[in-house]
């Protein structure tokens, strides 16, 4: 069995699963936001149920419009609380002690190696960095799954993707996923479950892997699993609420495909928009001016993105037609950057720093886009009107190109300053 | 049940930042969703869209976010159902999860323009198009979905195991 069919033949309970079969499948975590969660509050309410499977099994985080962007935000955020604390939900985390719960979860050790964990927010797939089975899903499964402790999976093909050789200076794991997504495209990995493996890991840190496995939903996939290596145990260790599980995939596990990727070969990666698969190696992007950089987000909002961002930023100011606007992911992040002189860096620089929010990333507050204008971010998607106006154009990249555009006042690398 | 409406055609990766602009997810009112249906790629669908009607789409339809607020908004627009060459995983499930009837019928996609009559008989898995006189074979639902969808979606379903055991 790969990865993935190991983890949920042990979560539904079963010796082994076969692509394609419908599961009902224990869950370790459900989470919810403050756009998802109300919905499958009201669910919950609805049915009459006065108590949840497991009140610390499941995560509560108000992080999209959160500062509270208006009144109808304040209420979807109200809805969430008073459900806390009535239904005693241990892991709430109100804003000030909040994060992108993407970022938050493993980093609170909520998420461990083996989970099988599932979100009403699709970028859950992110846990799969620490060899979890994690993926999103709508209100309603979350609603019966804080309920039951339970949700209904199909059992997805996998498709290994085998890492080798080590990447340059610049090339950061958004480079490696964005690239990954321009070769097999937006619907590439549909339904299906993207393993990695190779001699590759080797290069990866936890951030890196993170960011990777955020992205999986944005080649269509239901998840994107590493295999459990020193760096995920160090990570783990450090981190883990729980005891956890070491799952390794068989030797004779069967992929549905496989394809390779020399990490020495890659060139920093720009998506132009509007779909993540318009990759462009940066050496073939040309001329396009930009009005707004954004850096964080559930994809790149860790204190490693800071740091890359601010190796590029030191020293330097924020080109005269730009506004830069940066977002760590969670308030351990703001303060480490704090600690580390990173937020000096970039308000030296002329950037905005923020508190931890999903913000501008889906066009939500702090940051929005007018017509016309253009974007760079860190974030995970630029479909059109993502970051704002229908007519405004977002450009993903990583963080050390991020902050290079910014100083350029257009979409560029560290190498041009 | 035969459904039948206007087809409404789109092209492909429609995703849910169009089907329902992240701008307007502060609520989770249907009607209010449905004000805003789609409006970043058709401003017409909204207000002239009637009762029954189709959306038709290429491959990887409702890409993008784990939003139910997505099918949500179609449903109470007053789509019938959604026709398309392939969905995204979410939206897939999503769909189910709330009672809309979604559909992958990727041979009739081409042959569909906008404004034509489509008939859509599920017990038979039959998907008729009476404006060019087609007709296409729909991929049988798989026996679990078929359960979510006559007990009215997945917590009816829930409410009913809940109440058996
Ligand atoms: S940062 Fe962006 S992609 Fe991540 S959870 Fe928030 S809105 Fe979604």
């Amino acid at each position: 069995m790969t990865l993935t069919e190991k983890i949920l033949a042990r979560h539904a309970g079963k010796e082994t699963v076969e692509p394609g079969e419908l599961i009902l499948a224990r869950v370790d975590l459900a989470l919810g936001n403050d756009v998802t969660s109300p919905i499958a509050i009201q669910a919950v309410r609805n049915l009459g149920v006065r108590e949840v499977f497991d009140r610390e099994r499941i995560a509560l985080v108000p992080d999209h419009f959160t500062p509270n962007k208006d009144i109808a935000s304040a209420e979807q955020a109200r809805i969430m609380r008073d459900f806390a604390r009535e239904y005693g939900i241990v892991n709430y985390f109100e804003v000030g002690r909040m994060g992108i719960e993407h970022v938050l979860l493993p980093d609170e050790g909520l998420v461990v190696p083996g989970d099988l964990v599932i979100g009403a927010d699709s970028h859950t797939c992110t846990y799969g960095a620490l060899c979890a089975f994690s993926t999103g899903v709508g209100s309603t499964d979350l609603a019966a799954a804080m309920i039951s402790g339970e949700v209904w999976l199909k059992v997805p093909k996998s498709i290994r993707i085998v890492l080798s050789g080590k990447p340059r200076k610049w090339v950061e794991g958004k480079d490696v996923i964005l690239h990954i997504i321009g070769e097999i495209g937006g619907d590439g990995a549909l339904y299906q479950a993207m393993e990695y493996a190779g001699d590759g890991l080797a290069a990866l840190p936890m951030a890196w892997r993170f960011t990777i496995s955020n992205m999986a939903i944005e080649a269509g996939a239901k998840n994107g699993i590493f295999p459990f290596d020193g760096i995920t145990k160090a990570y783990a260790d450090e981190r883990a609420s729980r005891k956890y599980t070491v799952v390794e995939a068989d030797r004779d596990a069967r992929y549905a495909a496989e394809m390779g990727i020399d990490l020495g070969a890659l060139e920093p990666q720009v998506a132009f928009p509007h779909m993540p698969e318009n990759t462009r190696s940066l050496s073939r992007v040309g001329n396009v001016p930009i009005d707004q950089v954004v850096v964080g987000s559930c994809t790149n909002g860790r204190i490693e993105d800071l740091r890359s961002a601010c190796e590029v930023l030191r020293g330097r100011k924020i080109h005269d037609g730009v506004r830069m606007i940066v977002f760590p992911a969670t308030q351990e992040i703001y303060l480490q950057a704090m600690r580390e002189g990173l937020m000096e860096t970039f308000v030296t620089a002329g950037a905005a720093f923020s508190t931890p929010t999903c913000g501008p990333c889906l066009g939500g507050h702090m940051g929005i886009l007018a017509k016309g204008e253009k974007a760079v971010a860190t974030t995970n998607r630029n479909f059109v009107g993502r970051m704002g106006h229908p007519e405004s154009e977002v450009y993903l990249s990583n963080p050390a190109v991020a902050a290079a555009s910014a100083v350029l006042g257009r979409i560029g690398g560290p190498d041009e300053l | 049940m035969a459904l039948k409406g206007r087809a409404w055609k789109f092209g492909n990766d429609v995703d849910t930042d169009v089907i329902i602009p992240a701008r307007y997810l502060n609520t989770s009112n249907p009607a209010e969703l449905a004000r805003h249906c789609m409006e970043d790629i058709d401003k017409e669908y909204a207000a002239k869209v009637s009762t029954g009607d189709f959306l038709v789409a290429g491959k990887n339809f409702g890409c993008g976010s784990s939003r139910e607020h997505a099918p949500i908004a179609i449903k109470a627009s007053g789509a019938s159902a959604v026709i398309a060459r392939s969905f995204a995983r979410i939206f897939y499930r999503n769909a189910f999860n709330m009672g809309l009837p979604i559909f992958e019928v990727p041979q009739a996609i081409d042959e569909i323009d906008a404004g034509d009559v489509l008939v859509l008989d599920m017990r038979q898995g039959m998907l008729r198009n009476e404006t060019k006189g087609r007709q296409y074979a729909i991929a049988a639902v798989p026996p679990f979905m078929q359960e979510l969808v006559a007990a009215g979606g997945l917590l009816n379903y829930m409410a009913s195991r809940r109440k058996g055991t």
